[in-house]
Order: structure tokens, then C-alpha cells, then sequence
């Protein structure tokens, strides 16, 4: 298969939040997303109450791949950092190891300036624990682990719920 | 591909309806839509024309619940179905799990489908895949209308690999549920 499964597990769970929070804190931001790019959400810090995170993630995902590909069009290889400003609220958009999105979303009690300088930061920390997390992907370790949680009582327990749902 | 995360205990799965232009893949997902528990679906998102043609996406998230303490979670998506629309059709593939081809049994539409099937193949070929190794299933849809062509014939044409296929109504809800499990269930068993 081209494509692995990203699994992520608790270590490195808690690494990623407490990145993100730090940036939360430090740039009085109301929300940070990550996100895969094929639109599945990963995790969020924040506060999320008032945004549909699922539909938020497919839409940034989707809106990143556009951009991206605008960007080619003009012979660029990609847009490392997107920016939208609306009234009230903004987002700004970027990049980790070319696969994971992460979102700020912010309104004027952020300075943007001040961000985007710790933001790089954050980057930095990103690109180490997803650095560490796709070296693993496909180990024979998360294979295994993989397996034990995937057992076939899981599928079948997973098929009955489909068979309950769908009659 | 998958996302498994270990920590929050979620997996979550993406699932692509494919398909020639006007076949029925936003009608499949609206289907879907109506018919499941609000607490088991999210919002349902289409960015469309005005006409109600998918310009980008379908996207609509389903949670079937906890599965032995994981929470499973399927994430339909449709492609715009337009010729002109394949710079689309190919983001939206992406890190697809399975895929439902939708195609139009209708007649006047045959050479269509295959040239979507084409398509498909090309597209998935660009992000290192084939068909034979993404869970598919073959929904031959518009089963209500008077000028389709026979089930064998649409095989023949655009299933010379034997993946699994159902016929649907969509716009009926025949053959929808059946379609979804079926990609799921494949879906399920590759992990
Ligand atoms: N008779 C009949 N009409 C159907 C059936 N399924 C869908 N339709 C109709 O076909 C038309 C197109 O359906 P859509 O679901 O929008 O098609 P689509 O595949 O999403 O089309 P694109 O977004 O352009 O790719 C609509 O008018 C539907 O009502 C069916 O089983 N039988
Ligand atoms: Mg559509």
C-alpha cells in the first residue's frame, strides 16, 4: 500500500498538545486545529465549542489542497503559509512535513506579527514529533500494535454495528 | 490511510464515491444523510454550482459508535463528476480507504462510465494506488429507468477485475445502505 496508516499514539499525543497549547497561551489565539491532509481531524486546543471541528477539517484540508495546487499553477511548489481575514475572526494556515495542516484561528487580540514569529517555533517542535511518528509508521512494532487492537473480534464487532445501522 | 489515534481512541476511515457526471453520487451521501440517527452523522457539506452540480466535494462524517472501546468513524466524500473538474477529483482521492464507483446505467451514458473508470485508474495511479488494492465496490445505479443496459454487459465493460458490485435506485434509497455496508465491511477487513 502507498499509503500508511498515520497512527498515533499517547507519548506523542500529549507532545502535540502540549505544543499547541504553548502557541495557544502565548499567542492568546482562540483555537488551534491539526489536521491530516486528507481532511481527517487529529486534534485541537482551544476553545472549539462554537466550530464543527469535522467539517472544519475537511474544509481545510480541501482549501489547502486548492491553494496548493494555485500555487503550482504559478510554478510555485507549494504556499508554506495561508492567510484568511474575515471581520472578526482569521486563519492562518501552514504546513508540517508536507502532510499535516495546522490552523490558528485568531481575531484582534492576537497580533499577527507576534504569531507568526512563534509560530515557527511550534513548527520546529512539529516537524520532530511527526518526524518521529511517520519513521515509525510502518515498523514492525505498529504493525503488531496494529494488529492487536484490529483483532477480527473488533472487526466483527465493527461489521454488527454496521449491520445494526444500515438493517 | 487511515487515521488511528491511539490516545483519544478514535479511527477514522475515508471513503470516495466516484463516478461519471449526474450518476448519483451526491444522491447516494443525501440519502445517507436523511436516514441516519443525528447522533451517528455530522453536517452534511456540498460545495456545489448553483445547479446543484458538485463543484468540489461532498463530505459528510458518520460515526457507527464504539467499537471495543474505539470510536469508528467512516468519512464519506463524493468528486465532482464533470469532465473539466479532475484537478478535484484528484485531491479529493487523497488518502482514500475505499471507494464506491457510481456509475450510470443508463445506455446513452455506457461510454461515459468507462471513461470515468479511466479516469479513476489514471488519477489513483498519480498517488501510487491501484483499484485492486483500495477496497471497491461497483454500484450500478438508475436500476428504475427504462433504457439501462444489462447488468452483464456494464461488467463486462467496466468490472474486468470481479470487485463486488450491488444495483441501486438512489434517489429510491435502493441499494444505498447496501452499497455503504459493503465498502465499510472491506474497508474493515484491509486494516
Ligand atoms: N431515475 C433516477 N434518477 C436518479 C437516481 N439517482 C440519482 N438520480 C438523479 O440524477 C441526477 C444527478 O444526481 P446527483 O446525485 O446529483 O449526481 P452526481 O453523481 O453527484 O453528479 P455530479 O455532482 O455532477 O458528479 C439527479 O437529478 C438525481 O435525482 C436513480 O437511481 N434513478
Ligand atoms: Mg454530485
Amino acid at each position: 500500500m502507498a499509503y500508511e496508516n498515520l497512527s498515533i499514539f499517547e507519548q506523542d499525543f500529549w507532545e502535540i498538545n502540549n505544543s499547541l497549547n504553548k502557541l495557544l497561551s502565548a499567542t492568546n489565539a482562540n483555537a488551534i486545529l491539526l489536521i491530516d491532509k486528507a481532511g481527517q481531524m487529529i486534534t485541537s486546543v482551544g476553545n472549539t465549542d462554537k466550530i464543527d471541528l469535522l467539517s472544519f477539517a475537511s474544509l481545510a484540508a480541501a482549501d489547502y489542497a486548492a491553494t496548493s495546487q494555485l500555487a503550482v499553477l504559478l510554478g510555485e511548489e507549494e504556499f508554506k503559509e495561508i492567510f484568511h481575514q474575515g471581520k472578526k475572526e482569521n486563519i492562518y494556515i501552514t504546513i508540517i512535513l508536507s502532510r499535516i495542516i495546522l490552523v490558528v484561528i485568531f481575531n484582534k487580540s492576537t497580533n499577527l506579527g507576534l504569531m507568526r514569529v512563534r509560530l515557527k517555533n511550534t513548527v520546529v517542535e512539529m516537524n520532530k514529533i511527526f518526524g518521529n511518528i511517520f519513521n515509525k509508521l510502518n515498523s514492525p512494532k505498529i504493525n503488531e500494535q496494529t494488529k492487536a487492537t484490529f483483532t477480527d473480534d473488533f472487526k466483527k464487532a465493527a461489521e454488527s454495528e454496521l449491520d445494526d445501522l444500515f438493517g | 490511510m487511515s487515521v488511528i489515534n491511539y490516545a483519544s481512541r478514535e479511527i477514522t476511515f475515508k471513503i470516495v464515491y466516484y463516478g461519471t457526471g449526474l450518476g448519483g453520487k451526491t444522491t447516494n451521501l443525501k440519502v445517507i444523510y436523511n436516514k441516519i440517527n443525528p447522533e451517528q452523522k455530522g453536517k452534511m457539506i456540498s460545495l456545489a454550482t448553483e445547479m446543484d452540480r458538485t463543484l468540489f466535494f461532498d463530505f459528510l462524517p458518520m460515526d457507527i459508535g464504539s467499537v471495543k472501546g474505539f470510536k469508528t468513524r467512516f468519512q464519506l466524500y463524493t468528486v465532482p463528476g464533470q469532465i473539466y473538474y479532475n484537478a478535484s477529483r484528484k485531491l479529493i482521492l487523497k488518502g482514500v480507504d475505499g471507494i464506491v464507483f457510481v456509475a450510470d446505467s443508463q445506455i446513452e451514458r455506457f461510454e461515459d462510465n468507462i471513461e470515468s473508470v479511466d479516469n479513476l485508474m489514471e488519477n489513483l495511479e498519480e498517488h501510487n494506488l491501484n483499484i485492486e488494492e483500495i477496497p471497491t465496490v461497483m454500484q450500478y445505479n438508475k436500476r428504475d429507468l427504462p433504457n439501462i443496459s444489462p447488468i452483464t454487459e456494464l461488467e463486462d465493460a467496466i468490472n474486468p477485475w470481479g470487485i463486488p458490485y450491488t444495483e441501486a435506485v438512489a434517489i429510491q434509497a435502493i441499494g444505498v445502505f447496501e452499497t455503504l455496508k459493503s465498502v465499510s465491511k472491506m474497508v474493515l477487513q484491509s486494516l
